[in-house]
């Protein structure tokens, strides 16, 4: 397929920020549905492993579009993958990119480092707290927030729901924190 | 649930049923009362499809992009989301003030979220985590299908987080 080189290029935030915008009414108009992600990894605990635990006794049926919503999103990552593939690596800052360097860090080809995150890493002690505590912290933080960056930074905003702000505040200042002063040390290992 | 005013259309936001433990939640609020076959959710795949595509194409999901996002590295994510921000505002604007209705001619409504002490210790658990996997929820899905297969690992993790988190939920400061 003859797919244009500028459709392949990495997209400016001017046209990927709006587009994203637009996911908001397209959903409402769709359905009545509120734009939010994390949802789906609680109606998959609803669904597979509910357990008796109040939080996961509800009709999840109700909620399945959100399971098309992150089934589609993954179909896009393979289109994307495939069909739209950048053949440059990312382009980051030259700083952020020297000190990457001084943890081993030069594979810039994938979305992740290949070095950090691949199965073999997994069973070392840096690839379990990048894959396996982070993971952790992403689906418990962004139940207890009640929402993560799609629910309450895009959506809740939009909405100027005053809680919504505050939740993204802390994502950032959580972010902040640990991006700065914690993972190098992880890094280090 | 004061704030909900009894003349709103979906009985489900006047009668609560469920609300209690929803209303902590990004979604769950805006169900539809019509009674549509489970493929009617089907189409919901297109756009979930566009934002995979966009995710992947803007590197917002590379953990790259946000590692340089919180050393303030790079205006590209701030970018994203302040567009994505202000393009919502406006539809939602839109939506309201023209009453838009849906395709099937419901009207939509919105339900304000109630503030809790878990915006704050779980928005700074969730930025520990994002910090340090590159990804939110959405982004693992996207990150997945790009062929990054280890991110299974951390999709079925965060999946078992949130488990733990409903565990614990009645235990924890809200």
């Amino acid at each position: 397929m003859n797919i244009p080189d500028w459709f392949k290029q990495p997209w400016p935030w001017y046209v990927a920020g709006p587009l994203i915008g637009l996911m908001i009414p397209a959903l409402l108009l769709l359905g009545n549905k509120t734009f939010g992600i994390s949802s789906s990894l609680r109606h998959i605990c609803a669904a597979c492993i509910p357990r008796k635990v109040p939080f996961f006794q509800y009709d999840w049926k109700k909620e399945m579009w959100n399971l098309f919503f992150v089934a589609g999103i993954l179909a896009g990552g393979i289109l994307a993958a495939t069909l739209l593939q950048n053949p440059h690596p990312v382009a980051i800052n030259p700083r952020l990119e020297s000190e990457l360097l001084q943890y081993g860090i030069r594979d810039y080809n994938g979305l992740v480092p290949g070095e950090l995150f691949n199965w073999h890493s997994l069973f070392s002690i840096k690839g379990f707290l990048l894959i396996v505590a982070g993971g952790f912290l992403v689906g418990f933080g962004t139940r207890y927030a009640g929402g993560c960056t799609s629910g309450h930074a895009i959506m809740g905003l939009s909405n100027l729901q005053f809680p919504s702000l505050v939740a993204t505040a802390s994502f950032m200042a959580g972010g902040f924190l640990v991006a700065n002063f914690v993972l190098p040390y992880i890094l280090k290992l | 649930m004061d704030k909900i005013s009894p003349k709103k259309h979906h009985r489900f936001l006047t009668e609560n049923t469920d609300f209690e433990t929803r209303s902590l939640d990004a979604v769950c609020v805006n169900e539809s009362e019509l009674n549509h076959p489970w493929w009617y959710n089907l189409k919901y795949l297109f756009p979930g499809l566009l934002f995979g595509i966009i995710l992947v194409k803007s590197e917002v999901i590379s953990w790259f992009r946000i590692q340089e996002m919180f050393r303030l590295q790079s205006f590209h994510m701030f970018g994203v989301i302040g567009s994505a921000v202000v393009v919502g505002i406006i539809s939602v604007w839109l939506i309201k003030k023209f009453k838009v209705k849906t395709i099937y001619g419901e009207p939509i409504e919105f339900v304000p979220k109630k503030f809790n002490k878990g915006n704050v210790y779980g928005g700074l658990v969730f930025g520990f985590g994002w910090a340090m996997t590159g990804a939110c929820p959405g982004p693992l899905f996207a990150q997945i299908g790009t062929g990054a297969t280890i991110i299974i690992v951390t999709l079925l993790i965060a999946i078992a987080g949130t488990w733990v988190y409903g565990y614990f939920r009645e235990r924890l400061p809200h």
